[in-house]
């Protein structure tokens, strides 16, 4: 399990082939994201980011086959085209190695302290929350609601 | 009792501070209590903490509502909601 919250940029190819399986894994599932169109600055709540991330993939191998994990977010000053955080999950298949990866990026824009501040042309601009991230993350209760009933 | 009160991004910027320990008067004891007290001083703070909905608390780093709890020397974190990922 790796947790890092870091300003240098990260090799997603290397971070996947790291993940350790002990030849029991047969599926590893990534996701990177990166910055689209707009410079920006990433601010975070040092400790008690890590700390929510931690708790997310936690929470992600009560739910599925979680052999191990990666999450790598990145901080400070980044440029379009830049990579911003990296979540890769190894696990025995590939539906559950999909749906851990999917359910922490969710879980991490909703809960992980981080604060999005572009600069556009007209000046700099602090992101609002987006109510499309808690429905995506909320879907995930709902679906757990839905096994447990 | 003191405690040390943190403030992140639009906030931070709003507020013209990163932070602060804050000795709280004898009665407040809630996270609620504390945003009415910084509210109370006017200005920036006034306008910041009148937004109720805007505003995410985290105790000791770890998210709460407006009912829970603060002690001495407890980390409190005002932040507006995650943008990440």
């Amino acid at each position: 399990m790796k947790i890092s919250v870091q300003r240098e940029d990260f090799d997603s190819g290397l971070e996947i082939r790291h993940l350790s399986g002990n030849g029991k894994i047969g599926a590893i599932a990534s996701f990177v994201g990166l910055v689209r169109e707009v410079p920006m600055t990433l601010e975070h709540y040092a400790g008690m980011t890590e700390r929510e991330i931690a708790k997310i993939v936690e929470e992600a191998k009560t739910r599925w086959k979680v052999s191990d994990a990666s999450v790598i977010h990145r901080y400070g000053e980044l440029q379009p085209g830049d990579q911003i955080v990296l979540v890769a999950v190894a696990s025995a298949h590939r539906g559950d190695a999909f749906a851990a990866c999917e359910f922490i990026m969710d879980y991490l824009k909703t809960r992980a302290p981080f604060w999005k501040k572009e600069h556009r042309d007209e000046g700099p601009n602090w992101v609002e929350a987006k109510s499309s991230d808690d429905d995506a993350a909320g879907r995930w209760d709902a679906a757990a609601k839905k096994k447990a009933g | 009792m003191k405690v040390k009160v943190l403030f992140f991004a639009a906030l931070r910027e709003q507020l013209g501070t990163s932070g602060e320990e804050i000795e709280l008067p004898s009665g407040v004891s809630t996270v609620a209590g504390l945003r009415e007290h910084l509210k109370s001083r006017g200005g920036a703070f006034e306008k910041a903490f009148g937004q109720k909905t805007l505003v995410r608390t985290a105790v000791n780093q770890d998210m709460v509502q407006a009912g829970a709890r603060i002690k001495a020397g407890d980390e409190v974190a005002f932040f507006p909601p995650v943008t990440g990922g």
